[in-house]
């Protein structure tokens, strides 16, 4: 890698070619304000906050956008620069709602910290806010144009890493406003829940629904049976919303706080993992080895990659496992098998589930499959960012709470359902007993260090004792096409697939880097994430699903055996072509 | 087949808006009718410049100047001029009522110019390669192709000293230099023809009236740089510059002269049309390659420079029109012939399209480092109705005021600048002492408000605030923290704004402050606008010592804001009055004053 001398604020340093003045000033120890710039995103230089000077030019550059070169002497900080951005921030505030203490983003908002470092404490010039109305048209995410601060971060996320296009700029000037493209309400759109512009908005122009209050009134009435269980990627990520370092494992604070909440039973949607990969990783072996159905076989855990594929490459929907999800599964188990045991009415079990996606909110009535009970399987779907919230208005101190374990009925798990928070350990968990059941022999080393990592596409060839598996991860949907047209140039070709089985997830990193996690992810926040799941399976005895005595114990008494037609009665669903708009 | 005689009628946009079209037609009809068809060729030629007066026709070999050409005036010219040989006395230019009739070279509009870029406007058909050919057309590319090495043009242009005319100024050179040394499989061309600023027209006519000579010219840049494509970016707004393209295009290709082996050679070029949706954004020029991407025309970091990264990623020449008008010429008459025109600095000359309130508006080409007393009083004939010049506003809405105690500054980069105006691409727009300068900022403002993509905060919203700014000034209600605003506001727009519309977008106002600083402070703190065209600081009283009673003002108000017996003094109900002027505009006894 060829270096670049440049000097700092008069510190001399050197930096990789390439360095943008932003990332150059890290290491001179200045983190440069900015409001549009982020990590996760090439600069598009909206917001004119990061401004610096370079010596011997008149101009103030971009940090974010403008590399260093050679012996370039930046200053990040004067007099000057200081006025300039203090304007644009209030230039910045002076269209956008005074209404903080009703934000959903108070407390975590970009802009009102801006405002706070900057202290502003009056408004120079008039308010201009534009009236748009709030479109909450998705189960998942809701757009509050009036707030948004048009840097733009939505709809790169949007278009750029996931691919879908639904979020777009409209109008011009000062009348610019995001919206989805076309200007239809975000359900007519071909919008998939991903929520990344919601964790990606640096105000509360785009957030996730908010379904609290309909769980404390669950949670209040005294007829009603509350259940929940927890996804693997929320145990390494709340931790942030309380102080604590990114990838902290806090599963039992988790079960500790959603008891102390109200709930009568905590279960683990890692049950559900396992669950998923007893049917899953048997319907890749009847594919597979049986011949029966479509190879490559594409993982469905994922509700947003769901919703892409069934508008963007409804052709492939015969290669889709039919196995539902793991929270789908865990609800369906909770309604059925956890009623029957607990002689409970279902429909007097008010199911809900703790998620790093928004798009879960969605999955829970995506298709009639998921009221299996008879009804709704799961009632309510919220996000990470949502039960932070709530532990936080009861006061409790979660950082301090003691370890719990979750109720064994449907709540233990093996090391193979924690890693599915992170992309490649669907696949994983999946080659973990998918080995057994092709060989018969159980793995020596459960490891499988090709599918791990943060690389968009990981391709790896498995052998299963003289059988070869050929296999394809991709995350952040706009790597799919590279794996999925392919395989279709494949099947026009009459060729052999490139791949046998194919694990998507939609959002970079995986669901640890989910629409519904606290703020601030970005690759480094992603990798610690992931190292927390990582250590969580390695710390288990059991590593593979098809150990977990629990789950044994589900098919003995209830399901038979996988691909039964009990499983296949709650635990699978099936998938229609739908078109990208819908108006 | 020799003509006897030629008649050249201008098909440039205001000629045509003000009928040439239909002069033309009826020349025509009326030679084959006289049975004088044979003898006289007529042809419709691109812009003269001299817009004031047209539609305009020219005869040669008589050189006479015929103004304000109506389409019934083709039978007396027919019938006069090409029959009997007598020129039409009423329709011919003089330069003032006593004076004779001018030819064209005694005319002062034309005298002080010099066409360098407009050399065929006004001469040749557009239509026609053949008469681009004739004037050496093509001589230039063939010159390329036959004797010179990439680097030999590139000398051409360092030593000619061109730079670019889109506004900044950018060493023609320099540009196809660095473009060309940037590894890549594939580079382009481009045209940028997206010509916006208010009351702007010279690329326009360029196109109009010499489109061979961009094609000309990009070709060559193809060569020099190494490149087999070039675009040409034009907003749809421009019809006949489109169509005169796309014929221009087609006969060039029908001629080799673009297309695959260009004269026989192993160089291959080709040109195609973009249309842009009238975005004045989308004359920068990443968001007009961003535009040409089928992308929304934003504007995005520079570096990387389209030099670097252009369209598609790959090294890109983008220049201006009347940048490419130059080129061709250059190199058939040589950079030394080129580098003696204009000043130290700025080579060559420049096209300005004069308008506003002054007497011959048009379409100028004068050599760098003319004055502008030059431009205003001897091209442009002075101020319109005796009235007294103000200011001049130069670069459009990116430019500033000019005011006469500087009417002596040589035009050039340098020069406008240190004035904190810039050349920009050639707008002119001449102001009187009736023009209210807080009105015209507040028109500039209202112009890149609207034009602003809104990408960028700075000029997404200081341009509006700015513009809110002059509005409320503008109505009496501004304060002296609104020009603290101002101040600040424009200052952090200079800075922070991504591309030149927002960076350039607060000059209008912070110049014209500067200038007419006195004329601001008076509507603020008198509430007074002394130009008398802020509408709502100006009252209309009538004299009653002057006044005789006539009624006309009465009968013309709108709104019956004025009462009054015949023959007795008439008086204004200010409450009802519009402040519309009306009467103060036609009361013959000067009895209705401003206030």
């Amino acid at each position: 890698m060829k270096m670049v001398k440049c000097n700092i604020n008069g510190i001399p340093m050197e930096v990789p070619e390439n360095t943008s003045i932003y990332k150059a000033a890290l290491q001179a120890q200045v983190k440069i304000p900015t409001l549009c710039y982020h990590p996760d995103l090439p600069a598009w230089a909206a917001c004119g906050i990061c401004v610096a000077k370079i010596e011997g030019s008149k101009k103030m550059v971009r940090a974010c956008a403008t590399n260093v070169e050679e012996n370039m002497s930046i200053i990040t900080h004067d007099s000057e620069l200081q006025q300039v951005r203090r304007t644009v921030i209030e230039l910045i505030l002076s269209t956008h709602p005074n209404d903080c203490l009703r934000c959903s983003r108070n407390g975590t908002c970009e802009l009102q910290r801006l405002a706070a470092e900057f202290g502003i404490r009056e408004m120079p010039f008039e308010m201009n806010v534009e009236p748009i109305p709030q479109d909450d048209s998705t189960p998942s995410i809701v757009l509050n144009p009036e707030k948004c601060v048009k840097c733009g971060r939505c709809v790169n996320v949007c278009q750029n890493v996931q691919n879908v296009y639904a979020l777009e700029f409209l109008g011009r000037g000062d009348k610019v406003r995001m919206a989805p493209a076309g200007d239809v309400l975000l359900d007519e759109s071909p919008c998939i829940k991903c929520g990344q512009c919601s964790a990606h908005c640096p105000v509360g122009a785009i957030f996730e629904r908010d379904d609290t209050r309909t769980v404390w009134n669950a949670l209040r009435d005294p007829e009603t049976h509350c259940v929940v269980q927890v996804a693997p990627a929320v145990r390494v990520a709340i931790g942030e919303a309380f102080g604590l370092p990114p990838g902290t494992l806090t599963t039992g604070k988790i079960f500790a706080a959603l008891r102390r909440l109200g709930f009568s039973a905590v279960f683990d949607t890692n049950f559900g993992a396992d669950l998923t990969i007893m049917e899953e990783g048997s319907e890749f072996v009847h594919r597979f080895v049986k011949g029966k159905g479509e190879i490559p076989l594409i993982t469905t855990c994922c509700p947003s990659w769901v919703d892409y594929l069934e508008k963007f490459y409804p052709e492939m929907i015969p290669h889709f496992s039919t196995a539902k999800s793991p929270q789908m599964m865990l609800a369906a188990m909770t309604k059925t098998y956890y009623a029957k045991q607990e002689k409970l009415d279902p429909c007097k079990i008010f199911h809900v589930s703790v998620m790093p996606c928004t798009s879960k909110k969605y999955e829970i009535s995506r298709a009639q499959d998921m009221f299996s009970s008879g009804c709704q399987d799961i009632d309510v779907s919220i996000t990470t960012r949502e039960l932070a919230r709530m532990i936080k208005s009861t006061g409790i101190d979660f950082v301090s709470l003691p370890d719990e374990e979750a109720d064994t009925a449907l709540g233990l798990y093996t090391g193979a359902a924690t890693i599915f928070g992170a992309t490649g350990g669907v696949m994983e968990a999946a080659l973990r007993t998918a080995t057994y059941l092709v060989t018969g022999r159980e793995l020596a080393k459960v490891e499988f260090n090709q599918v791990r990592g943060l690389d968009g596409v990981k391709e790896a060839t498995i052998d299963l004792d003289g059988t070869e598996v050929r296999i394809a991860v991709a995350h952040s949907i706009s790597n799919v096409s590279r794996v999925l047209d392919k395989v279709k140039e494949a099947k026009a070709a009459g060729k052999e697939p490139p791949y046998h089985f194919i694990e998507v997830m939609a959002c970079r990193g995986g669901c640890v880097a989910g629409g519904g996690q606290p703020y601030g992810g970005d690759d480094e926040v992603r990798k610690l994430r992931i190292a927390g799941l990582y250590q969580d399976d390695k710390d288990h005895t059991l590593r593979c699903s098809h150990h977990n005595p629990a789950v044994k114990k589900l098919y003995d008494e209830f399901l038979g055996e996988p691909l039964s037609e009990t499983s296949h009665k709650y635990l699978h669903t099936h998938y229609t072509a739908r078109p990208l708009y819908t108006k | 087949m020799a003509f006897k005689q030629y008649i050249l009628v201008c098909g440039g946009t205001g000629c045509e808006s003000s009928n040439s079209g239909n002069l033309f037609k009826n020349l025509i009809r009326e030679a084959e009718e006289a049975g004088v068809r044979e003898d006289v060729q007529i042809v419709k030629t691109g812009c003269f410049g001299f817009c004031e007066r047209g539609p305009i026709a020219k005869v040669l070999p008589d050189e006479a100047f015929y103004v304000d050409v109506k389409p019934e005036d083709a039978q007396e010219i027919i019938s006069e001029h090409v029959v009997k040989g007598r020129a039409v006395e009423r329709l011919l230019y003089k330069e003032s009522e006593s004076k004779e009739h001018a030819r064209i070279d005694e005319i002062s509009f034309y005298q002080k110019q010099f066409r360098v870029v407009l050399r065929n406007c006004g001469f040749i058909n557009p239509e026609s390669i053949d008469e681009y050919i004739a004037r050496d057309g093509y001589a230039a590319l063939g010159k390329v192709l036959s004797e010179m090495k990439p680097e030999d043009v590139i000398e051409e242009l360092k030593a000619a000293g061109l730079r670019g005319r889109g506004g900044a100024g950018f060493p023609t050179w320099m540009k196809w230099n660095f473009t060309r040394q940037v590894e890549s499989d594939v580079r382009y061309i481009v045209c940028n023809a997206d010509e916006g600023d208010p009351g702007a027209y010279m690329d326009r006519s360029v196109l109009e009236g010499d489109p061979h000579t961009v094609l000309e010219a990009m070709t060559i840049a193809g060569y020099t740089i190494g490149a087999a494509q070039g675009y040409i970016y034009i907003r749809a707004e421009y019809p006949l510059a489109i169509e005169r393209l796309k014929l221009a295009i087609a006969q060039a290709k029908e001629y080799g002269l673009l297309g695959e082996k260009i004269l026989g050679s192993d160089f291959s070029f080709d040109i195609e049309i973009r249309l842009g949706a009238g975005a004045f954004v989308c004359g920068e020029e990443t968001a007009l390659l961003a535009s040409i991407e089928g992308e929304r025309g934003m504007p995005k970091p520079r570096p990387p420079f389209p030099s670097v990264k252009g369209l598609w990623g790959k090294p890109t020449v983008i220049n201006n029109v009347e940048t490419w008008a130059n080129i061709p010429v250059i190199i058939s008459r040589g950079s030394e012939w080129f580098a003696r025109i204009g000043t130290e600095t700025s080579k060559g000359t420049k096209v300005f399209a004069l308008t506003g309130k002054i007497n011959n508006s048009g379409l100028i080409e004068v050599p760098m480092g003319t004055s502008l007393r030059d431009i205003v009083y001897n091209i442009g004939g002075g101020i319109a109705n005796g009235k007294k010049f103000k200011a001049v506003q130069t670069g459009g809405p990116s430019g500033g005021v000019i005011t006469s105690d500087f009417l002596d500054t040589p035009i050039d980069y340098e020069h406008l600048q240190e004035l904190g105006s810039i050349m920009g691409s050639g707008g002119m727009i001449v102001m009187d002492e009736d023009d209210c300068i807080v009105d015209v900022a507040k028109y500039y403002l209202g112009f890149t408000v609207d034009e602003s993509c809104g990408k960028c905060a700075p000029c997404r919203v200081g341009g509006r605030k700015l513009y809110n700014i002059l509005d409320r000034i503008s109505r009496g209600q501004g304060s002296m923290e609104d020009i603290e605003r101002i101040q600040t506001i424009g200052f952090s727009m200079q800075r922070a704004s991504l591309c030149g519309l927002g960076q350039t977008a607060p000059n209008p106002v912070l110049s014209s402050y500067k200038y007419f600083q006195d004329e601001y402070l008076a509507h603020i703190n008198e509430k007074r606008c002394p130009a008398g065209s802020c509408k709502e600081l100006v009252t209309y009283h009538i004299l009653p010592d002057k006044c005789i009673g006539c009624t006309l003002c009465a009968r013309r108000c709108p709104v019956n804001a004025i009462t009054g017996e015949r023959k007795q003094t008439h008086v204004i109900d200010q409450d009802s009055c519009i402040k519309c002027g009306e009467c103060y505009e036609v009361c013959k006894f000067s009895a209705v004053v401003r206030a």
